[in-house]
């Protein structure tokens, strides 16, 4: 590795580190910006009760200290006590909903991904047929769905109209229409993707030689072009993971899935205060973290690309 | 230096002032009249027929929502059964597209004509037609300022960044970068969950409260958060055609700086931003849906495409065609913008084709 590559991976190390900072800091001080705090949509509580809830929960102390506390705990990924559902842990709930929440995000990306290629593969090499055609068509269509239309829909036609799979997310087989949800969009976009540059590898010279040499159909494009014509798509899958999270955050809501999409938004409506700053934190960081990766990822598979 | 000057004027060729024939005038002749940037545009635009049927789409939808709710008889938050001094009429509620209401079949009988509720109505007996007309209104309304304030604010940072250069530029774009990795979903979630409990007691009572605090708040989270893309690229426009050979040429031939500016830089740069903000505007109609399906959008009663498509939710194996419809008009209004967006970087930027 050359040292502008070592030189870059640490600048947007750094620059990740310092985007987590924010989001922590932007959360703690948007949070605390809630007029009456936390306790302020309790059944009415007398001054002395919330004197003592304030006191317990630290909120009398200063803003300033109250800040230092939260950035050491969150460090150390102490989370505090939910608000509202009385005796559980914020990172016990995070916890519980992220094992569901990862299981669906990883095999919808992997199956986008899959798919997302051997179309767009296929695209490019029946270029201006038929196939090229309804593929592109198609994929535009999906593209331009929000994913909550397309959950709500997928949810009409397969759990309302035909009952195929369960509408309950919670269910036997309920996570497959959820993950057909958060699919469709990445699938199209890696189709898309992958099309335009795979039409751009297979004008290269160095295929051109290897049919040349008389390699033949699907050898060109497994030994030659793919491996070229995939490294843009590395760079979605920061982009992919940041949508697969906000789209969990609607699909699991259409679909009931207890995730952690669900958890934040349910959070939300209670307004769980402590809930709502450790998903954010949680998933935010999550996604500055996988945009490093595939930045990085990107920058190593191809020094040539200058990313600054 | 004397022997060149000799040579020079020994070798001028004669040929070469001898009058031109009628044949080689007529090659000089403008063989069509020259057009300018904006209407080779326009031409470029008009033969592209994806994005010219998607602006005719657009238009329509749009010229619908403005004027259909003007003259439709029934109002978007007008509960039909609810009359002053009478006992609700729950026949009016969840009528099925092109049924009537007990009250309203017996004005038919009698001979009356009644406006019939096309897409039925809702739980509430509010006419759905109406409704999903106003949303639309609302989420075109929403996209449509959403994006104004982004270009503006973009510009005027982008720009300033680019001209100030230095130590300016350094520091606004590293505020940049940052806003930029921020997860802007969860970011916009949260603001506007919190803004909207904040805001809603400020406004009362001012002219702002019947615009709702929840759509001032998507306003202020795109003022804080989506001006970075647009300011990043103004600010590249302007640091590379600074430094363009027509530019330089232009200041030899003695061009003044505002002519530097108003003929070289602007039009350069205008298609670029026009552009943008066109993509811009399907983006942030998606974010407003998205957030009104959350709960966090447009304030009840007021509708918007994403809050009846969430509403919809409720009574989806009933009434399916309720999410359907709104669901139609979102992804119809969406895929329009960006196929239009596309269609006019094609005529308009032929640069970025390549």
């Amino acid at each position: 590795m050359n040292p502008k590559t070592l030189k870059y991976i640490l600048k947007r190390l750094i620059l990740g580190v310092f985007t987590v900072w924010v989001v922590i800091t932007l959360t703690f001080f948007i949070m605390h910006a809630v007029p009456g705090g936390p306790f302020l949509s309790e059944k009415a509580v007398s001054p002395a009760a919330q004197a003592a809830m304030e006191a317990k929960y630290g909120l009398d102390k200063p803003l300033m200290v109250q800040y230092t506390t939260y950035l050491t705990d969150v460090i150390r990924f102490r989370f505090g006590p939910s608000l509202k559902q009385r005796g559980r842990m914020v990172i016990d709930i995070m916890y519980d909903g992220l094992v569901v929440s990862v299981r669906l995000g990883i095999v919808a990306a992997l199956l986008a991904l899959g798919f997302g290629v051997v179309l767009g593969a296929t695209a490019a090499l029946r270029r201006n047929t038929v196939i090229d055609r309804i593929i592109m068509i198609i994929t535009t269509a999906f593209v331009s769905m929000p994913s909550f239309i397309m959950g709500s829909l997928l949810l009409v036609a397969f759990a309302i109209k035909i009952q195929l799979f369960p509408a309950n997310g919670a269910t036997e087989g309920g996570l497959v229409l959820p993950i057909i949800t958060l699919m469709l969009y990445p699938m199209s976009y890696i189709t898309r993707l992958t099309r335009s540059s795979m039409l751009d590898v297979l004008g290269q010279d160095y295929i051109r030689t290897a049919k040349a040499k008389g390699v033949t159909g699907w050898r060109i494009i497994f030994g030659h072009a793919l491996k070229n014509a995939l490294i843009p798509v590395i760079t979605y899958f920061g982009p992919m993971l940041a949508y697969i999270v906000t789209g969990s955050l609607v699909v699991e809501q259409i679909f009931a899935v207890p995730g952690i999409g669900r958890a934040f938004v349910q959070s939300i409506i209670n307004r769980d205060y402590t809930l709502i700053m450790g998903t954010t934190i949680v998933l935010a960081s999550l996604i500055v973290i996988m945009n490093l990766v595939s930045d990085i990822m990107y920058k190593i598979v191809d020094p040539r690309i200058n990313l600054e | 230096m004397n022997g060149n000057l000799k040579r020079f004027s020994m070798q001028v060729d004669l040929d070469s002032f001898i009058p031109a024939t009628d044949a080689e005038k007529e090659y000089m002749v403008t063989m069509r009249p020259s057009t300018t940037f904006f209407h080779d545009g326009i031409v470029r635009l008009r033969k592209n027929r994806v994005a010219t049927v998607s602006f005719f789409i657009i238009v329509i939808i749009t010229l619908m929502a403005i004027f259909i709710p003007i003259f439709w008889p029934y109002k978007y938050e007008e509960m039909l059964g609810m009359k002053p001094g009478k006992p609700m009429d729950a026949s009016y509620n969840n009528l099925r597209p092109f049924e009537y209401s007990k009250a309203e079949q017996a004005r038919i009988d009698e001979g009356e004509s009644v406006m019939p509720h096309l897409f039925g109505t809702d739980s509430q007996g509010r006419d759905y037609f109406i409704r999903v007309v106003y949303g639309t209104r609302i989420s075109l309304a929403v996209g449509f300022f959403a994006s104004i304030i982004v270009l503006v604010i973009g510009i005027v940072v982008g720009s300033v960044s680019g001209y100030a250069g230095g130590a300016v530029d350094m520091i606004i774009m590293r505020i940049v970068d940052i806003i930029y990795s921020l997860p802007d979903m969860l970011m916009v979630i949260l603001l506007a969950a919190v803004l909207r409990q904040r805001l809603g007691p400020a406004i009362e009572g001012t002219p702002l409260a019947s615009i709702g605090s929840n759509i001032i708040s998507l306003f202020i989270i795109f003022a804080l958060l989506y001006w970075v893309g647009m300011s990043r690229l103004v600010r590249g426009q302007i640091l590379s055609l600074r430094e363009q050979e027509y530019v330089l040429a232009a200041r030899t031939a003695g061009a003044k700086g505002s002519w530097v500016i108003r003929k070289h830089l602007i039009p350069n740069c205008i298609s670029v931003i026009v552009i943008s903000t066109a993509l811009q505007i399907p983006s942030a109609i998606f974010t407003e849906s998205y957030l009104s399906f959350l709960g966090l959008g447009v304030n009840a009663p007021m509708p918007s495409l994403g809050s009846l498509a969430s509403d919809a939710l409720n009574g989806l194996s009933s009434y399916p065609y309720r999410l359907v419809i709104p669901a139609i008009v979102i992804s119809l209004i969406v895929l329009s913008l960006n196929l239009f967006g596309d269609g006019l970087r094609d005529a308009f930027d032929p640069k970025l084709n390549n």
